[in-house]
């Protein structure tokens, strides 16, 4: 069976491809969203922290022969805490100033983290086991699907409707989101901002450190690997608006389908096909698909 | 003592010392003089953008990158004169710097740096496609050529002399920029943009030209690289390098018409002479431009005359703790 002259199986494989590349845009550009809305930075360094999360994988599995389960939580955890240092002692002296010196500080933290693993692992990739138990595939009757892809599919999926249900549903989300509209304010109501604010740093660049653990059986780990994800994720927050949780989510799994389809039909365009999409939006509608007017 | 009365003095000293530099090969590599001029060139005409307009690019690379290779190219396949290939490189720098200039102003602040990096990374993928551009291997062998038919450019100090009567030009153009009543309104813009909208400038288009400007200068610099090391590589596009540039004009002092320069030539050396300790390269910088972001954010030039002046008139005038106003 064809679709447009390409087989089936070639083009719902790609498709697969691009949801999974979509998972990961979606819990990425989700902790980026989360970061942004209440310490107003950008943080650059998240792309780092997704090579910082496959890495601690790597190494606790390599060294205290670590399951697969256990570095999922535990990785991800040592990412959260290793950022909410970073915030305390250093992102903290930023608030109030320009926020693109926050932008600059996180930006030195990635060619100090992504300089400090060249120098120890060198340039080239680890290979990272898929774990035993979701190896091999699954026949879907019109497509094999790798178990481990569709994994991780599920598990970005679900951590991105934990998120948003602890956001939007939960007394700590309400506070949070009231840090986010009017920081005093909340904290005149005895609730600690300053605290408040290290916890959802962490929890941002702890989804990222989550990404970079589902990543590292599917992609090398390797040094290099946040940064060029990270600029790909900036032009989806730049299409999406940084506003909404939604938004974040929707946006990263849509782009992660367009690529996925435009390796099928125009390959030379894979790699920049976000870029022109954000080039289409800002042409459009420059606040983004899902911005209010940036305030 | 203000900074200011030293700038001449300075300068002269400065331009003295270019001068000599060909004739102490023992005390400093020529090549490496050329380059530092070069990132110096990239810093300041980066810097009519930050400093003088508060528009963060993280793009610049870009503009460096396709600087090199579009005068690589030319002088290489075309045989064009060396003179009027990196012209060439400058204008086509220039023409993307108003395209991705146009683009990048529709949103502002930390968005404006967000889209600056993904066209930037849209340049680079380019370059890395593009069949003229020799993918990972990037443009070797460029041939130096003559300057005017007349100067042979093989020779290292005939080249030298005419990198920094270039890039002596460059400076005098962003000079006169920021001198200009255009600079004035550029700052204006910087202030406070809306205040500059409703006294009737068209905000927008000075933006792009500044963009394009500043584009250009950059894209002058990139293609003196290309014809010292006969080399357009795609670090020369990379985003490594729109970082560089932040943390030359960063670390020698944004709020400053020459800082960027001293910022280049501290990074240039710091590359130069840490070179041999490989990767940890990158960790330095990293460390040194987190120290500048989080303590001296007026960087080296800055802090000085913020210094000069507080000896004199500390208590009239505080030492300026502008930022960049940028509008989101």
């Amino acid at each position: 069976m064809d679709v447009f002259g390409i087989p089936i199986q070639a083009l719902m494989g790609q498709l697969m491809l691009g949801i999974v590349n979509g998972s990961f845009y979606a819990v990425m550009s989700l902790g980026l969203a989360i970061i942004f809305g209440v310490l107003k930075i950008v943080n650059f360094a998240h792309g780092a922290f997704f090579m910082l999360g496959a890495f601690t994988a790597f190494l606790l599995a390599q060294h205290l022969g670590a399951n697969y389960w256990t570095t999922l939580l535990v990785a991800p955890l040592a990412v959260a805490l290793f950022g909410m240092l970073f915030e305390w002692l250093f992102l903290r002296r930023l608030y109030g100033l320009d926020p693109i010196y926050g932008l600059l500080l996180t930006f030195s933290l990635v060619l100090v983290l992504e300089g400090g693993f060249r120098v120890a692992f060198g340039s080239s990739g680890q290979p990272f086991a898929t774990p035993e138990a979701l190896q091999g595939a699954i026949n879907l009757g019109f497509m094999y699907l790798p178990v481990y892809r569709g994994f991780v599919i599920v598990a970005a999926l679900l951590i991105c409707l934990v998120t948003w249900f602890v956001i939007e549903r939960t007394a700590l989300g309400a506070s949070l989101r009231a840090a986010t509209e009017r920081a005093e304010l909340t904290q005149a109501f005895g609730i600690n901002v300053p605290r408040l604010v290290t916890l959802t740093y962490g929890v941002g660049v702890g989804l990222a450190g989550f990404a970079g653990v589902l990543a590292a059986p599917i992609f090398h780990v390797n040094p290099s690997m946040g940064s060029s994800l990270v600029i790909i994720i900036f032009a989806v927050v730049v299409i999406g608006g940084l506003g909404s949780i939604m938004g974040a989510i929707v946006t990263g799994l849509g782009l992660g389908v367009v690529e996925g389809f435009t390796r099928v039909f125009y390959s030379e365009f894979s790699s920049t096909i976000v870029f022109l999409v954000m080039v289409l939006v800002l042409l459009l509608r420059p606040a983004g698909l899902f911005g209010r007017e940036e305030g | 003592m203000q900074l200011r009365y030293l700038t001449w003095p300075l300068l002269a000293v400065g331009l003295l010392a270019l001068l000599a530099v060909p004739f102490f090969p023992q005390v400093v590599y020529i090549v490496f003089v050329m380059k530092a001029l070069c990132f110096v060139l990239f810093a300041c005409a980066f810097n009519l953008l930050l400093g003088h307009t508060g528009i963060l690019s993280f793009g610049h690379a870009a503009f460096f990158g396709t600087g090199a290779y579009v005068t690589g190219h030319l002088v290489k396949t075309y045989g064009l004169p060396t003179e009027l290939g990196i012209l060439a490189g400058g204008l086509v720098a220039a023409l993307l710097g108003a395209v991705i200039g146009a683009l990048a102003i529709r949103r502002s602040g930390i968005y404006l740096a967000m889209i600056t990096l993904a066209m930037s990374q849209l340049v680079f993928f380019f370059f890395l496609q593009a069949p003229f551009a020799g993918a990972e291997d990037g443009l070797q062998r460029i041939p130096r050529g003559t300057f005017l038919g007349v100067l042979d450019l093989n020779n290292d100090t005939a080249l030298y002399y005419v990198v920094v009567g270039i890039v002596g030009g460059g400076l005098w153009v962003v000079w006169r920029t920021v001198n200009s009543p255009f600079g004035h309104v550029l700052r204006a813009i910087r202030e406070h943009e809306p205040r500059a909208i409703s006294l009737g400038y068209p905000v927008a288009r000075y933006k792009v030209l500044v963009f394009s400007l500043s584009a250009g200068l950059s894209g002058i610099a990139g293609s003196l690289k290309a014809i010292i090391f006969q080399l357009a590589a795609l670090y020369d596009v990379h985003w490594h390098t729109s970082g560089d540039v932040i943390l030359m004009t960063l670390l020698g002092g944004m709020n400053t018409v020459f800082g960027p320069a001293v910022g280049a030539a501290i990074v240039a050396a710091l590359n130069h002479y840490l070179d041999p300790f490989g990767a940890w390269v990158t960790v330095i910088i990293g460390v040194v431009f987190m120290a500048c972001v989080l303590t001296f954010r007026q960087g080296v030039v800055g802090e000085l005359s913020r210094l000069l002046n507080r000896r004199r008139i500390a208590p009239l005038r505080q030492p300026a703790g502008r930022r960049t106003r940028a509008h989101h």
